[in-house]
Formats: C-alpha cells, sequence, structure tokens
C-alpha cells in the first residue's frame, strides 16, 4: 500500500576502525542501535568512540546522555585514548545530558510521572549542538534510579520513538549478566531498539578475547559471527574485520629475489613480488638465516623491508646478521630496513595485529619478515591465532608487499606445527629446513614444498652454513624419509634397482 | 512554624499529569501552609535549560528549595502521605485527612 513512502536504509559511516566493515557501511541512519554486553565489554568506550570518530571524522556534533558515570568521570576516563570531551564542549560538538544519580539529593516518589524532562533536555541538547548522532549509556542504570509508579518499558519506547523523530542515529548501551543468554539483563530493552550489537569480553583458556557481533540489523545486511576487537591506548576500539576481507589482490609475475641464488634458482626464478612465503622449521635449522638474507637480498636494490622478530633482542639479531656479513645497523641507517623487536607476551593477538598494520602502513615496505609467527601462539587461542595469521596475511597481501613468515616445528627432526596448520593454505609458498641425520652426523636440508603458480625445484637438498650464509649444495639421493623425521638410508644399488623398476616394466 | 517554602515544580507542557500535580499541589499548600509558600512553576518544554541546570530526569518534579533539606518529590503529588513526608509536614498537625481526599478522580 505504502510503496512509495519506503526509502532505502542509508548507513551512516561511524569511523569506529572496521566496523564499517562488518557492518557494511556503517549504523543504519536515523535509527537506534542497542549495544549489549557484560560488565568491563567496553559498551561505554564503544558509545563514546561513535560520537568521537564522527567528531573527529565526519565533523558531526553528538550528544551524550549518561545515566551511570558522571560526565567527569567520561572526560578523565577518555583522555587515554585521545578524546578531549571538554575541548569539544568548548567548541560545541559535544553536549552532555547528566542524568548520573546524584547522590547528595533526597528523593521522594509521590504518584505518577514520566520522563518527560529528559526528553526535553535531550532534544534541546540535539538541537543546540546540531547533533547527528546520540549516545545513551546505559539503559540499564535508568531501572535503579526511577522504580515506583512507572513502566519503564513504555518509557523506554518513547525515548528510542523521541530520537527517531529528532532523526539522529543512536546508540543505547544495556547490561547484560552472562556472554551467552539473554540479549540484556532486563529483557525489554532489545525490543526498543531496531538493532541489536552484542560486546562480549569472554575468558577462553585464560586469555581474555573480546569480540563483537551483530545480532539484529532491521531490514539491511551485515556480515554474520563473532569478530575479534581490540582496545588501544590512543585510540579506542579496533575491530578485525575477518569475513569482510576479500579476496581481490592483484596477482603479479613479477619476481624479487630470495637473497639467495641457489634457493632463487629451486623457486624457478625467485618469489614473487606479493606473496607469502612462510618458513618452517626445528629451532636452528636457519630459519633465522633465510629471513636475513631475505632482507638483505631486498636492502641490496633498495627495497625498504620491515623486520618484526617476536624471539630476540635486536642486539641478538644484529649479531646474527653479522655472524652471516649483513649489517643490519648500517641497513638501519640508510632506512632500508625497520627492524622491531617485541615480546609476544606484552599483548594479545589482537594488539599485536592492529600494532603490526600501523607499523606496516606507516614504513610502507616492499618486505615484511615475522621471525617466529609462531611465537604468537603462546599469547593466543587457537581461534584467536588463527584470525591474528589470517589478518596478517590479507593486509599483506592487499599491499601488495611480500611477506616471509617463519614457523618452528616443536620436534628436531619432521613433524609440523600448528602455525603450519593454519597457515599453509594462505601462503603462496613453503619452504622446509630439516635436520637429516647421516651417518652419525647432523646435516641440514632444504625443500621448496609449494610454489604457487610456478615450477620449482622438487628435491631435498643439503644446505651449509658458513660466515657468508646459506649455500645450498646436492640433493640427498640415498635417503629417504626426511619430512617425516625418519631417515633411512638406501644403498646405491638398491636406488638404481628402484628408479630403472618403472622404465623396465614399460619396456616389456 | 514561620518558614517560608520556597518551592519549584517542573511539568512538561499541559498534560493531565501536569495539571494534577498543580492542582494537588495547591491544594496542599492551601490547607498546609497557610499562604506560607513562594511556588514557581517551570515548563520544561519551555525551558529545558532550567531542568538542565537542575538535572530534572522525570515530570513532575517538586523541588523544596527552602526549608531544609533540599529535597525533590517525583510524580503528580497524588500520593499525599508522601508528598506530607516530602515537605516535613506533620500529618496529624492540624486534623487527620480521609485518605484519598487529594488523589485524582
Amino acid at each position: 500500500m505504502s510503496k512509495n513512502t519506503t526509502a532505502p536504509i542509508i548507513k551512516l559511516k561511524t569511523g569506529i576502525p572496521g566496523f564499517d566493515d562488518i557492518t557494511n557501511g556503517g549504523l543504519p541512519q536515523g535509527r537506534t542501535t542497542l549495544i549489549s554486553g557484560t560488565a568491563g565489554s567496553a559498551k561505554t568506550v564503544f558509545a563514546v568512540q561513535f560520537l568521537s570518530a564522527g567528531i573527529e571524522k565526519s565533523g558531526e556534533p553528538g550528544v551524550f546522555v549518561t545515566f551511570e558515570e558522571s560526565p567527569n568521570d567520561i572526560r578523565q576516563n577518555m583522555v587515554s585514548f585521545g578524546w578531549d570531551i571538554q575541548k569539544w564542549e568548548d567548541e560545541g560538538l559535544w553536549a552532555f545530558v547528566d542524568a548520573s544519580p546524584q547522590l547528595a539529593e533526597d528523593t521522594i516518589f509521590a504518584g505518577s510521572y514520566d520522563l518527560g524532562a529528559l526528553l526535553a533536555r535531550i532534544e534541546h541538547a540535539v538541537h543546540k549542538t546540531g547533533a547527528k548522532r546520540v549516545a545513551v549509556d546505559s539503559l540499564g542504570a535508568i531501572f535503579t534510579q526511577l522504580t515506583e509508579y512507572i513502566s519503564v518499558r513504555s518509557e523506554l519506547f518513547r525515548i528510542a520513538s523521541a530520537l527517531k523523530k529528532m532523526g539522529v542515529t543512536a546508540v543505547l548501551t544495556a547490561e547484560r549478566v552472562q556472554e551467552y543468554g539473554e540479549i540484556a539483563r532486563y529483557g525489554v530493552e532489545e525490543f526498543v531498539a531496531d538493532n541489536v550489537i552484542i560486546l562480549r569480553n569472554a575468558l577462553e583458556d585464560e586469555k581474555r578475547r573480546r569480540t563483537i557481533e551483530i545480532l539484529k540489523f532491521r531490514g539491511t545486511a551485515h556480515q554474520k559471527g563473532e569478530f575479534p576487537f581490540t582496545i588501544m591506548p590512543g585510540s579506542g576500539i579496533a575491530i578485525i574485520p575477518l569475513s569482510a576481507i576479500e579476496l581481490k589482490q592483484s596477482s603479479s609475475d613479477i619476481r624479487i629475489t630470495s637473497g639467495n641464488a641457489e634457493l632463487d634458482k629451486m623457486c624457478g626464478g625467485g618469489f614473487f613480488r606479493d606473496s607469502i612465503i612462510l618458513v618452517s622449521g626445528a629451532t636452528g635449522t636457519g630459519k633465522t638465516l633465510t629471513v636475513t638474507e631475505f632482507i638483505a637480498g631486498g636492502a641490496a636494490i633498495g627495497e625498504r623491508c620491515l623486520l618484526f622478530a617476536f624471539e630476540e633482542s635486536r642486539e641478538q639479531l644484529f649479531r646474527n646478521a653479522t655472524g652471516w656479513g649483513v649489517d643490519f645497523r648500517k641497513m638501519e641507517e640508510e632506512g632500508t630496513l625497520k627492524l622491531i623487536c617485541r615480546y609476544p607476551e606484552v599483548a594479545g593477538p589482537e594488539d599485536h595485529l592492529i600494532n603490526m598494520k600501523t607499523e606496516i602502513e606507516r614504513f610502507a615496505p616492499n618486505r615484511v619478515a615475522v621471525d617466529s609467527l609462531s611465537a604468537l601462539e603462546r599469547v593466543a587461542t587457537v581461534r584467536g591465532f588463527r584470525e591474528f595469521v589470517i589478518g596478517l596475511t590479507s593486509f599483506i597481501k592487499h599491499k601488495e608487499t611480500a611477506g616471509l613468515f617463519t614457523s618452528t616445528t616443536p620436534s628436531l627432526m619432521g613433524g609440523t606445527s600448528v602455525t603450519e596448520a593454519h597457515i599453509s593454505t594462505v601462503t603462496d609458498s613453503i619452504i622446509m629446513l630439516r635436520y637429516v641425520e647421516m651417518y652419525g652426523e647432523m646435516r641440514r636440508g632444504l625443500t621448496v614444498l609449494k610454489m604457487r603458480g610456478s615450477m620449482h625445484d622438487k628435491e631435498i637438498r643439503e644446505f651449509t652454513i658458513d660466515g657468508r650464509g646459506m649455500h645450498i649444495g646436492k640433493a640427498f639421493k640415498n635417503i629417504t624419509g626426511i619430512l617425516v623425521g625418519n631417515p633411512v638410508s638406501i644403498p646405491p644399488n638398491e636406488m638404481d634397482r628402484i628408479s630403472t623398476l618403472f622404465q623396465d616394466q614399460q619396456g616389456r | 512554624m514561620s518558614a517560608i517554602y520556597q518551592l519549584k515544580l517542573y511539568i512538561t507542557g499541559q498534560t493531565p499529569r501536569s495539571r494534577r500535580a498543580i492542582e494537588n499541589l495547591y491544594q496542599t499548600c492551601q490547607e498546609m501552609l497557610n499562604g506560607r509558600y513562594d511556588l514557581t512553576i517551570i515548563d520544561v518544554l519551555e525551558h529545558p535549560e532550567l531542568a538542565e541546570e537542575e538535572k530534572i530526569l522525570a515530570t513532575p518534579t517538586l523541588i523544596k528549595v527552602t526549608p531544609p533539606p533540599l529535597r525533590r518529590i517525583i510524580g503528580d503529588l497524588s500520593d499525599t502521605e508522601k508528598v506530607f513526608i516530602g515537605l516535613d509536614l506533620q500529618i496529624n498537625s492540624v486534623f487527620p485527612l480521609p485518605k484519598g481526599t487529594l488523589k485524582d478522580e
């Protein structure tokens, strides 16, 4: 009947990092969205950031209605995120409607009432500032302040519909009791809003994991499931939009050197410029050396290289490189290398990911190396780690940068690591470094296991390490079972017999 | 007994609830305060900034500014007993009111 009156839903870009990706463009404009979460799930931060991002990124003024914390507390608490609310208030871009409990005053209830005064104040603040965005934090606190003679449910409906009438895009926060269960404490909050978003702060394997889920977006599409997010000092909430990542990286045929001429040859002429390479091996097999040569090879032709080290300190890395004839210090002075050493335990995987992305954005490298990815496994849940790896690889590929990651296998001989299980499908090339036991001696073997889009050497070659780096030699001819970690030598005459076995049959 | 009552009543427009609060308040004042009061009625729809100043959340709200203590009485003032308590009036100081006298019909 009303065929021409329904306009398509326009989305308002919130400016919260990652949020506009998982919502397919932002919050539905002119509507109300409920943000529900347990205590400590960052509801207030989200509400404040919704307004501050509006001011900072699109110059849209905002009104903050607080039922819980006093405006002064909020101003103070948000300084650490770099949000100067006082300044915005002075500039007329931000207005508080203070509905926090006034403890000093004695209040008596004597008959029926409504929240008309609050609505008048919100409306006044919206008109005064010209606000496009309104945040209400939190709905549950109204219930504790107002108890007698009132239907809170109908009053909440009034507030929600009044906000709609004002044409503002609003977020309302609400308390939950459990991470998985009722949407909000009083069971009515979710019905007053058009959209429902849930923030979680769950404990998993003794590690905190924050996620955001869009539960309901009336009449418009969004990404489904839980998305990890983190709270960064100095910038606030950052969401990692995994499913929103698009597989649309362009692919190039341009080859780059691995820093080792023999390895280039094995790879059919070098790595592809925008590929992700995984180097896997047990401790001491030469992973850090491969990284060092990869960087030295890039720096030698003036490419910018960024190395994230999670296992060794700067001094150790300098010393190692010098031992292989590479001068990291000089490269840093010349600006071709940036070395970032972080202890994995200082942050969660989400924080590491955001930090690494920021560094990559800032340095704009041609080559990125991570030594080692497995070190980050310690600080992440299985799921969190997988998301980290996917988030990082897709970001690097998107930048059309070459990425070289190392992964440590837990056993000395053969075997795979958890890292590989998660990463092997997103990498373009896999290089394996293995110990080979031969006649009471430990030797090292290298093979190119996978090389997407290119022919490559399939032999397992022996390599040696000296003061000038890695030297790849001949293939292990009469040994079998290296990759599974059980090398068995086969007498040469047996080798000959096996290699001619099929010829014989064909010849017959 | 000579203290002057300074009262402020916040309402939102001419709703039945607003009118009820005004009528109930006038009746209490007439009967109990013998003109020893100074009442200001503020419509928050016209003066939202005044509501902001006093951080009024609900309407009607009656604020007893003097005599101390400062007190807020929220509602249409139909619960006479609560109103008396809020204004520090002794119910039996004049004569006991039959219950429901001041409630709206």
